[in-house]
């Protein structure tokens, strides 16, 4: 059974490809799926007809008592054969319904079968979780079939309006489904069945349940989607919306009545909306002019009829239900199907334009009649099979005290009956109505152009009908194959057998009844339609519904405008005062008198304390850009001071690097950028803003006293010298931690840093960062310096101040540059392998070094930066992010965990025994990422912004020239 | 220096918060929440460096009393300072680089726009707020209210045919 489920899938991932090798065939192809199904099914005639199940069970989430249950009964035998059958039908409909050059082709294909699927494993399901998720699978294939044409509004809104509605419902039954497997411990409707829940919460647990069931089989109040979901192609309409998924409602309800008919509610709820429904969708379907919303409506009103019979709970009831559920599904999709032949062949649906068709489509007319027959309830076709056992059914009910068991007061009964009898006097008048529209010789209408129908085109509704016409006989056989369903229901006050002729009584009256009244008030049609029109009513659950979305939409707009300002200073505000107000007032409330409090650890943090409080101040108050950066660097370099007192030398060291680097990128960035802010008066905001801060300020001062005082347990890292000495091999207990005991997160510091740098590269350079490396040798010398030969083969160290004007050079930057440069790569390189054993690491060298490159452009010029460094930044980045990547998932491959280090000893003689520690290979990697996030830095803030101001100037200088600013 | 050891079985392990190193951190808090509710991007920058320097400096006064660099190996081990919120606070240094770097891209991208490097009002919330002004609802209502008009028209000749017929 899964196994049909998921070739349905399967071969829906295949429709792309077999629609281009068989165009609008492709239907006939993917419909051998649907039809294996059906195989299958009519092969476990035997089994079923015997009493037996098929069952199949597969635990999945047994925490949640969530299993893949499959399980076939009478019931679910039925639906599979008519949603396979069915669906086996309309999809070699579709191959004639479509046209080979339709876009839309493929997706409609692999849809349509995906649908299939889903609704067999919903018919399948036991599990009434797994029922949930194929449930809500129908619905979304249902909006992406009804939407087909997203061209098209009427059928984007049609196809919302069914998602909203259908999930709407869907989603109070999964609670009623939760709340009901909380209650009974199980989530298999059988085992529901068999015992079911009784008290307040189960009956509100099965209201939830019926919101569901009603809303997917658009019952009162929420019929309204199902006409809007005409939008969709014919076929869509004949084996979703009539046939197939629109049954779901009544599945599931025709599955839980054996257990639940009693309960209280049920028959309430359902069989008062049912028969509203019924009656309303006949009367509206016979103010329709769209023979395919005439339809529409009629479904509805038919779903109404078939909630009603299953609700009852009789084995009379259930037998009629059953013959009824066969009866609809057959005649309703013939109907559907041959209006999707009248709408190709004349391209109209309108009533008002159809005339004649009965003499120019015979077969198709003969095929109408049988299955419109059926509708009605005429002998001898099997929907008057059905009706006369419904009849029959519901008058046992209302004539037997205690309502045949089922507790239906008489009133309520009698109720029932004339509401079912009504009902089908409509709909004896719609069918007239339809079979008028839709093929009558009308005067005064000119006589629509038919194209000839295809053999194959017509084929589907054919044999539709021919079952509709056989089945009426079969009346005996079908009871007989239904008798194990039956026998989950007592023993009625008579014994129900489907029969063409159950001989003279009350229920044939009723349906002569019908059958007169019926044709009467369609030969009285214009009376009754100024009848309709006067009792017209304006209220209408859509406008509800669309009301509701708009109010729905209005109180987002507000609460949106109302929110979210657009302003980042609002939302921090926002932010900051709710820290405030709700930590903030546990901190004041938990502040005790003692507090543990010293002064300092050691004086001199004091005097560093007070000077960068100084520095923090007056950045607040700097006008000009470049002082307070300066500022803020102060306060860096003092928090770095602070870090070497607190006794963290790894701290401060890259502290200081990170400052100066950031220092350098500010310079190179402010250049281009005015020298002050933009001047803004002494508002009201600002004193907010001082306020704001000083509250922020003395807030973490409170929390950090308090949480520094409420400290109860030794550190973790307590632990940490052993295994660090141990595992980590290395003396650094900052080096462990960041490359072996938590080297996860410098593997996601690493990529951080390769994903700013890469943002930094795309917001400078725009187009490409392949900027092009120039060596100097490549580039023409400026006229103002003297052309010293130079050819790749000679090497000049420093040869990048040439390319620069005289009064841009700086012989000290030169000079320093001279003394400086290898002593600082010297000095990167004793950091990175020291770093394990002493101050240092990778980050820290990798600073160093992209300092060391800083000291050459600086001296030299963007030539000389590519002199010092030859290679993309990005490369350079990726490469090491691969290094990083390559250790932390070498100890696999012998076996070890991901970032595990392991300790190797070389014999080099003379040159001693080092020993190096796996990890720092991943240590190599960071240094990369860091010098090629320095060398990207230097590229755009540097070089690019360099040629930027360059061009600019050039410009100045030759206004004609113009052009754009880049 | 310090008032106790790490671990005296007196004070359980409570640490004394330094007074010092709290108001210099709170401090720089505090300016740099001033700053960052500038519009100036160069501004917020910087104040966000120096919310993150004070952030960084409260990670050592969480981490215990000063000690000695905790380098197995130079010192007891009793009497180093507490690594492991000294490896959290390297990360974020090195990361607030890399913030530093792409607002900086970010306020030079704005002054090439837009002259200034101002952090400007979201366009799309102010035209949001336009029309919760105007008591109006969003485009995607707009399409279901105009399909309900000409469903409503539709009806009404619906009606007026059903009179005539």
């Amino acid at each position: 059974m899964l196994a049909l489920v998921i070739a349905h899938f399967a071969i829906a991932g295949l429709s792309p490809a077999l629609t281009r090798l068989l165009g609008r065939r492709v239907f006939l192809a993917l419909a051998t799926v649907p039809l294996a199904t059906l195989v299958w099914a009519l092969a476990q005639t035997a089994t079923i007809r015997d009493g037996g199940s098929v069952v199949r069970t597969i635990s999945w989430l047994p925490s949640l008592d969530f299993d893949i249950a499959l399980r076939m009964d009478v019931l679910q035998w039925l639906m599979v054969l008519i949603v396979s059958g069915i669906g086996v039908l309309v999809m070699a409909y579709c191959a004639w319904y479509f046209d080979n050059d339709d876009p839309s082709l493929a997706r409609f294909a692999g849809v349509f079968v995906s649908f299939a699927g889903a609704m067999l494993g919903l018919v399948l399901s036991d599990d009434l979780l797994l029922l949930y998720v194929f449930w809500e699978l129908t619905t979304v294939f249902s909006y992406l079939l009804i939407g087909n044409d997203p061209a098209k509004r009427a059928s984007r809104l049609a196809a919302t309006q069914a998602l909203v509605v259908t999930t709407l419902g869907g989603l109070a039954m999964l609670v009623g489904i939760l709340m009901l497997g909380q209650l009974s411990g199980t989530h298999r409707a059988s085992e529901l069945i068999a015992d079911p829940p009784s008290g307040a919460m189960a009956t509100a647990a099965l209201v939830l349940v019926l919101v569901g069931a009603l809303s997917k089989s658009a019952l009162i109040p929420f019929h309204f989607w199902l006409p809007g979901a005409m939008a969709a192609p014919t076929p869509v309409s004949a084996y979703l919306h009539a046939a197939s998924m629109v049954k779901a409602g009544v599945f599931l309800v025709a599955l839980l009545a054996p257990g639940f008919a009693l309960a209280a509610g049920w028959h309430g709820i359902i069989l008062t909306l049912g028969v509203l429904t019924m009656l309303l969708g006949g009367w509206r379907a016979l103010r329709q002019y769209d023979i395919k919303l005439l339809l529409a409506y009629g479904t509805v009103s038919q779903l109404g009829f078939l909630l009603t019979i299953f609700a009852i709970g009789t084995r009379a009831a259930a037998l009629a239900g059953l013959a009824m559920l066969l009866a609809h599904a057959l005649f309703k999709a013939t109907l559907f199907l041959v209006v999707g032949i009248i709408d190709k062949s004349t391209g109209t649906r309108d009533l008002r334009e159809l005339s004649g068709l009965a003499r120019r489509m015979p077969v198709v007319f003969a095929t109408a009649v049988v299955a419109a027959a059926s509708m009605a309830g005429l002998p001898p076709m099997l929907g008057f099979v059905g009706k006369e056992s419904v009849f029959a059914a519901l008058l046992d009910v209302a004539s037997t005290t205690g309502g045949d068991g089922t507790g239906i007061a008489s009133y309520a009964g009698w109720l029932v009956v004339v509401g079912i009898v009504l009902g089908s006097v409509l709909t004896m008048a719609y069918t007239l109505r339809f079979l008028w529209a839709a093929f009558a010789t009308k005067e005064g209408v000119a006589p629509a152009p038919a194209k000839p129908v295809p053999a194959g085109f017509a084929a589907a509704p054919v044999v539709l009908a021919a079952l509709t016409l056989g089945l009426g006989f079969a009346g005996s056989g079908l009871t007989r194959l239904f008798e194990p369903h039956l026998a989950l229901y007592p023993e009625g006050a008579h014994h129900a057998e489907l029969a063409l002729w159950h001989g003279l009584g009350l229920p044939l009256a009723l349906s002569g009844i019908v059958v007169l009244i019926g044709v009467f008030l369609f030969v009285k049609r214009k009376v009754f339609a100024q009848f309709q029109a006067l009792t017209s009513w304006t209220w209408s659950t859509e406008r509800i519904y669309r009301n509701g979305m708009r109010s729905l939409d209005r109180a987002a707009v507000e609460v949106t405008g109302t929110t979210q300002v657009g302003s980042v200073a609002a939302y921090l505000t926002f932010i900051l005062l709710v820290v405030l107000a709700l930590p903030g007032a546990v901190m004041v409330a938990n502040f005790s008198g003692s507090v543990d409090v010293i002064a300092w650890d050691h004086p001199a943090q004091a005097v560093v304390g007070a000077i960068v409080i100084l520095a923090a101040l007056f950045t607040t108050r700097s006008r000009r850009r470049l002082r307070a950066v300066l500022l803020v660097g102060v306060t860096g370099y003092g928090t770095a001071m602070l870090f070497l007192l607190h006794g963290a030398p790894d701290l401060a060291l890259t502290q200081v690097l990170v400052e100066t680097t950031s220092l350098v990128v500010f310079v190179l960035v402010l250049r281009r950028l005015p020298d002050y802010f933009t001047d803004r008066p002494l508002s009201n905001r600002r004193w907010f803003r001082m306020a704001l801060g000083a509250a922020v300020g003395l807030g973490v001062a409170g929390f950090m006293i308090l949480a520094t005082n409420a400290r109860s347990q030794p550190p973790v890292s307590d632990g940490f010298p052993g295994p660090a000495l141990e595992f980590g091999g290395g003396h650094s207990m900052i080096s462990v931690i960041l490359l072996d005991m938590r080297a996860w997160d410098t593997m996601g510091e690493i990529s951080v840093l390769v994903a700013a740098a890469t943002g930094v590269a795309s917001l400078i350079f725009l187009d490409t960062r392949m900027s092009g490396i120039r060596r100097v040798f490549e580039i023409p010398y400026p006229e103002t310096v003297e052309k010293i030969p130079t050819a790749p083969g000679r090497r000049v160290w420093l040869p990048g101040p040439r390319t620069l004007t005289p009064d841009r050079r700086s012989i000290i930057f030169e000079v320093i540059t001279r003394l400086m440069f290898h002593t600082m790569i010297v000095l990167s390189i004793y950091l990175l392998f020291a770093g394990h054993n002493h101050v240092g690491g990778g980050f820290a060298a990798g600073m160093v070094t992209g300092l060391a490159l800083v000291v050459r452009y600086l001296a030299g010029g963007r030539y000389e930066l590519d002199e010092a460094a030859p290679v993309d930044a990005g490369m350079l980045m990726g490469t090491g992010l691969f290094v990083a990547t390559a250790s932390a998932l070498a100890p696999m491959a012998f076996g070890g965990a991901v970032l595990q280090s392991a300790e190797l000893t070389f014999h080099l003689g003379p040159l001693g025994d080092p020993h190096l520690v796996t990890s720092t290979f991943f240590d190599v990697g960071v240094y990369l990422v860091v010098v090629g996030l320095l060398l990207d830095l230097l590229r755009t803030f540097g070089s690019r912004l360099d040629r930027q101001i360059l061009r600019e100037e050039r410009e100045a200088e030759t206004p004609a020239a113009g052009g754009a600013r880049l | 220096m310090c008032t106790g050891p790490v671990g005296d079985p007196d004070r359980g392990d409570r640490v004394s918060a330094n007074l010092t190193l709290i108001i210099t951190a709170s401090f720089m808090i505090g300016c740099g929440v001033y700053l960052i509710l500038e519009r100036s991007l160069t501004r917020v920058l910087v104040g966000l460096i120096m919310l993150g320097n004070g952030a960084n400096l409260l990670f050592m006064v969480a981490g215990g009393p000063a000690g000695k660099p905790p380098i197995i190996g130079t010192a007891p081990t009793e009497e180093m300072a507490d690594p492991l919120p000294q490896a959290l606070v390297l990360t974020a240094i090195v990361i607030a680089l890399g913030t530093t770097a792409f607002l900086l891209a970010m306020a030079h991208r704005s002054w090439q726009l837009n002259g200034n490097d101002d952090v400007q009002d979201d366009l799309e919330d102010a035209a949001i707020r336009q029309l919760a002004a105007t008591d109006d609802v969003s485009d995607s209502h707009e399409l279901s209210q105009e399909a309900s008009a000409e469903e409503d028209a539709e009806e009404e000749v619906y009606e007026e045919e059903g009179a005539e017929q």
